[in-house]
């Protein structure tokens, strides 16, 4: 945010001091994130009130949902925010090498649980998973576990839609990084691109145990 | 309580309902006008008595000066408070009495759809737009919408209850005036909305009992017949039977009694609970039997969902046998 | 006239943000908080004159009873848009993002918001989320209310809810980001020495209004989302065929949707207190109670949501929470109004437009506000919900609120924005006829709806007709009252006589710096060294920094 990096100096015209233009950074990107964790939370509260309806739809269909894919994903995601972490170590010690190398490991990753979730997508469709006309589900309430698919499309995908943004931006700042564009004294998008990173990760980690592990302690 | 006038400002009193609900409203209005009339008269006053006199003139800071300002805040904070409880008490009050049917209110059923209301009476008797009530009886109706959101609003009666396509919801009045009242659907649901009108036909007692002897009398079966002749159509009878080789639950008696689930949750086998296990069976199931009940939606109208559930509520868990009740 | 060690500007600049830069490009590329104030002020002014032709042709229609000059389908239409065009282009955006975003950075002596790219990206998401629901109003409108009810608006129509709907999110989050730019620049940007209680009131108001940007505008973003899936789709969160609830969705949009009215009123609120103070010439009674209170009006304001439900089916235990919590919300409503008139006594009052319109603002406030206690009280709601009372209640806030403050607070800040004056008759008077003509149009609707008329009928029985000709007649007093400020505020632009730094001798940093001020808000660092209002009497003083025209 508000990286104004262009001109002679990488203090914006509007700031007095370095200080005040990363305080602002930083503020302006945890009021971002609560922004999100409301807009997320919309979803979550439809499938509070949902799966309290109807548990019994709700562990039947979850329980056609691929765990270990479920499990793979989590943990390249919990690797991801590792690297992302480091690429902004590496920015403020700066090391552009460091940082270059870290936020390509990142973008990897983030593809990878892309490129899982596109298999356990297609798996859907072939299963006749998806919610609409065609919608076939085994089991005594299938109506309902048709809500359950409409929120696991719905939440992952929303999620999903988070983390191509956030592959497209990173990305954009491989070239950067190289040049080594965040430097110890501004390196706020790169801090506030990292905020955004494990807020995407940490959704993850909530949507995981509330789609894939509904009932699994029985 | 005394009745108010017709005036200009309130509608036609339809029952007693109405009443209480003008008197609280009269009760509001009061705090509204004293509030209001206080506020414009300091206005008034302190904007003509402390009209600039000159350009360099400045106002007085009587807050910090006086040390008595917090305690007005509190004042002014305490006060309205409390009176907002107190209309706030008075109003859950009444509002309970408008959405508690008193015990042995007369059945009927309403189904609003796309621009219109149909209404059936507990004999079956079925009309549209139009509904006819005996003065003195409480009526209580149950609703649902075939398809969007509407909403059953008489005026004269004070109450609104949307008309949802999820669930049966509640709505009750006795009515004590005789005369016609509007109906207005008051939930927007498309394009006719404001066509969606009909009106309450208040009756004495006997000339209730007259206009439902008069036309098509003889032609109308009462809910109950139409809904044990559905029970054998559908052929819900050929495994819900009362007897011990059924593969599925018996519904004698059932309604109004505590049914375990599979999970051992319990519900109330109320008019939702059977709407839904007509057009829903997996939802619930009931412990100790299999999901194996096909779904019958698509295949009963609301209106014969209607007819099913009453004749439900008619088997008696001590007679063998469904006995239509008269 | 007052103690602040700020150097005193020169009386007509030559240069300042308006002469900075000439061309379209000057404008459209601008980071300039004020510049893109501007931009707003455009934008909403088109987006309310169209809303304010929709309700023209709205009251044309109820002035008889029976449907002559629209199709049903056209009327569904028309209010639908109207709603929509107002709300979400108009009343929510309208005072945080044109009076806001130029003052607040300098009311806190900035030099301009935290993030200006972001701030200019607001404006450019609002015309394009603006744009989708032109188009889709080109394409046929939208009929399903503004309150988009499913499954009517998921399953039942055939309008453009889709394309509104895309619109409508893109403007949430030019709200949303609008919101963010104020938090920060609240928190980081203020000036050596202006600590939190010594903000204008106006600052309060705005950085409330700010939370609930941030928190409930994602929420009706995702509800909205859910409906466009729905439509797409087809698959069933709200659907009763699927197993959904609809009345789920009301509760996520009210979740949103009532927080929004005080989106609405808050910084209408903000401006009250800066104009009730400047024309009093004191500081405002109980500075702390009126900040606090906006806070408390934020965070109450998320708990009452449910209030829009009480005979939608949700259990009546759920309904008595509902009420007894929106009971709470009048409290800081009702100490600002006690605190604004405890205000005028003693006070230095001039009747200027601009204090005009803010003693229009409490009448018309109070009214809209003891009316809003009687909805959220159960057994009155029962009866009254969804009718004309309501459309009355609501637009007592709305307009007697919301606009009033807007048109007040542009009228007191008019001559820091355009460096011009405006001639004062006309705008006495179109206060007293804005004033005249709401009350004529909205005063019989609150009777209507006790009556029992229902909102948003096309028809009405015939024995609702002689209060609905009040109304219509109001509205044609109302239309004038609106154009009058239109034509005489265009003609300042041009022909107004020049306006001093400070014509009004007020108080507030915006008043330290010369009219218009320039690009960088301010020539030297202001420094602040009191709390706001602090008027001392110099006689002589006034007069000479008064403008002399």
């Amino acid at each position: 945010m508000a990286h104004d990096a262009h001109g002679p100096s990488d203090l914006a015209h509007h700031f007095d001091s370095y200080e005040q233009q990363k305080e602002s950074a930083t503020l302006g990107m945890w009021t971002f994130l609560v922004t999100e964790i409301l807009f997320f939370g919309g979803l979550f509260a439809a499938y509070s009130l949902y799966r309290s309806l109807y548990p019994e739809a709700f562990r039947a269909a979850s329980h056609s949902l691929d765990i270990r894919l479920g499990a793979f994903n989590t943990a390249v995601l919990i690797g991801s925010s590792l690297t992302m972490a480091l690429a902004v170590r590496g920015g403020q010690t700066g090391k552009p090498k460091t940082t270059f190398t870290m936020l390509l490991g990142t973008l990897l990753l983030g593809s990878t649980f892309l490129a899982v979730k596109a298999v356990e997508y297609a798996d859907k469709f072939t299963h006749h998973h998806v919610p609409g006309p065609s919608f076939h589900f085994e089991g005594p309430d299938a109506p309902h576990a048709q809500l359950f698919f409409s929120l696991y499309f719905g939440m992952t995908g929303l999620h999903a839609l988070h983390m191509v943004i956030g592959a497209a931006i990173l990305a954009f700042m491989l070239r950067p990084a190289l040049r080594g564009a965040w430097t110890p004294r501004n390196h706020n998008f790169l801090e506030g691109f990292g905020l955004y990173w494990h807020f995407v990760d940490l959704v993850w980690i909530f949507l995981f145990p509330l789609l894939y592990l509904i009932g699994r302690h029985h | 309580m005394p009745n108010i006038p017709n005036s200009p400002i309130f509608p036609e009193q339809g029952s007693d309902i109405a009443r209480s609900v003008d008197h609280l409203m009269l009760f509001a209005l009061g705090g509204l006008v004293v509030f209001s009339t206080l506020i414009a008269v300091l206005v008034l006053v302190f904007m003509v008595k402390y009209r600039r006199k000159h350009e360099g003139e400045v106002g007085e800071d009587v807050y910090e000066t006086n040390p008595k300002s917090q305690i007005l805040e509190l004042v002014w904070s305490v006060i309205p408070l409390g009176l907002l409880l107190i209309l706030f008490g008075w109003g859950t009050k009444v509002f309970f009495d408008q959405n508690r049917p008193p015990a042995g209110a007369a059945q009927y059923w309403v189904t609003g759809r796309q621009w219109m209301w149909k209404i059936q009476h507990p004999n079956g008797r079925r009309e549209i737009n139009e509904l006819h009530v005996p003065l003195g009886q409480a009526v209580q109706l149950r609703m649902i919408s075939e398809d969007v959101i509407h909403d059953f609003f008489v005026p004269a009666f004070r109450i609104h209850v949307d008309v949802l396509p999820s669930r049966y919801t509640t709505y009750w009045f006795k009515a004590t005036k005789t005369g016609e009242f509007h109906l207005f659907c008051g939930q927007y649901c498309g394009t006719e909305h404001s066509k969606m009108v009909g009106k309450i036909v208040v009756m004495e007692p006997r000339a209730y009992e007259a206009w439902l002897a008069g036309e098509q009398a003889g032609g109308v079966l009462p809910a109950v017949a139409s809904g044990e002749q559905l029970f054998v159509a559908k052929a819900c009878n050929t495994c819900h039977r009362p007897d011990s080789s059924a593969r599925a639950p018996i519904l004698n008696g059932l309604f109004g009694a505590q049914v375990t689930l599979q999970d051992g949750t319990k519900v109330t086998a109320d008019e939702n609970y059977v709407r839904e296990s007509i057009l829903n069976p997996g939802a619930k199931i009931v412990q100790g039997y299999q999901p194996v009940m096909p779904t019958f939606k698509g295949q009963v109208t609301e209106e014969e969902l209607i007819q099913l559930v009453n004749y439900v509520k008619t088997l008696k868990a001590a007679d063998g046998a469904a006995e239509a009740r008269k | 006239m007052t103690t602040s060690p700020n150097p005193v500007p020169a009386e007509f600049p030559r240069t300042h943000y308006l002469n900075a830069a000439y061309g379209l490009k000057s404008w459209l590329w601008t980071r300039d908080h004020k510049r893109i104030a501007l931009l707003y002020l455009v934008s909403v002014s088109v987006f309310f004159a169209l809303g304010g032709l929709m309700a023209v042709l709205i009251r044309m229609e109820l002035a008889t009873p029976e449907g002559d000059f629209f199709q049903p389908d056209v009327y569904n239409r028309l209010f639908t848009m109207h709603g929509i065009l107002m709300i979400f282009f108009f009343l929510i955006p309208g005072i945080p993002a044109v009076l806001g975003n130029f003052l607040i950075p300098l009311m806190i002596g900035a030099k301009d918001l935290a993030f200006p790219r972001i701030n200019l990206l607001s404006w450019y998401l609002y015309t394009i989320g603006g744009a989708f629901t032109l188009w889709a109003l080109l394409h046929g409108g939208v009929d399903t209310g503004w309150t988009f009810y499913t499954p009517l608006s998921t399953n039942y129509v055939n309008t453009s809810v889709l394309t509104v709907g895309v619109g409508i999110f893109i403007a949430g989050f030019s709200s949303i980001l609008t919101g963010l730019n104020f938090i920060v620049t609240i928190h980081r940007m203020r000036a050596p020495g202006l600590t939190w209680f010594r903000l204008p009131l106006f600052v309060w108001g705005h950085y409330a209004t700010s939370i609930i940007q941030i928190l409930g505008t994602p929420v009706v973003a995702i509800a909205i989302l859910m409906v466009a899936a729905e439509r797409m789709l087809h698959i069933g969160f709200f659907d009763p065929k699927l197993g959904g609830d609809p009345v789920l969705f009301q509760h996520l949009f009210w979740f949103y949707s009532h927080p929004a009215v005080y989106i609405m009123i808050l910084p209408a609120m903000g401006v009250i207190s800066e104009l009730v103070a400047a024309f009093s010439r004191k500081p405002i009674f109980g500075y702390k109670f009126v900040a606090f209170a906006s806070i408390g009006i934020a965070v109450l304001g998320f708990l009452v949501w449910g209030h829009h439900m009480f005979v939608a089916g949700q259990s009546i235990y759920a309904g008595v929470v509902f009420s007894v919590l929106s009971m709470l919300v009048a409290v800081p409503s009702a100490v600002k109004v006690f605190n604004w008139t405890a205000t005028l006594y003693k006070g230095s009052i001039s009747w200027d437009t601009p204090m005009l319109y803010a003693l229009g603002f409490i009448g018309l406030f109070t009214i809209g506000g003891l009316t809003g206690v009687m909805l959220a009280t159960l057994g009155i709601d029962a009866h009254v919900h969804d009718t004309y009372f309501i459309i009355a209640h609501f637009h007592y806030i709305m307009v007697g609120g919301a606009i009033m403050g807007y048109l007040g607070g542009l009228h007191y800040w008019w001559p820091k924005i355009t460096g011009r004056l405006y001639p004062v008759f006309w705008s006495k008077l179109s206060a007293l006829v804005i004033f005249i003509g709401f009350n004529v149009t909205f005063f019989p609707q609150f009777i209507l709806g006790y009556l029992g008329m229902p909102r948003r009928y096309h028809t009405y029985p015939p024995e609702f007709q002689v209060l609905n000709v009040m109304s219509s007649a109001g509205a044609t007093i109302l239309g004038i009252g609106y154009l009058m400020p239109l034509i005489y505020f265009v003609w300042s632009m041009r022909y107004g006589p020049r306006a001093t730094a400070n014509p009004w001798n007020a108080t507030g940093l915006e008043w330290q710096t010369t009219s218009p001020p320039p690009v960088e808000n301010f020539t030297y660092p202001p420094v602040v060294t009191a709390p706001p209002y602090t008027y001392e009497a110099q006689p002589a003083a006034g007069k000479e920094a008064r403008l002399g025209a």
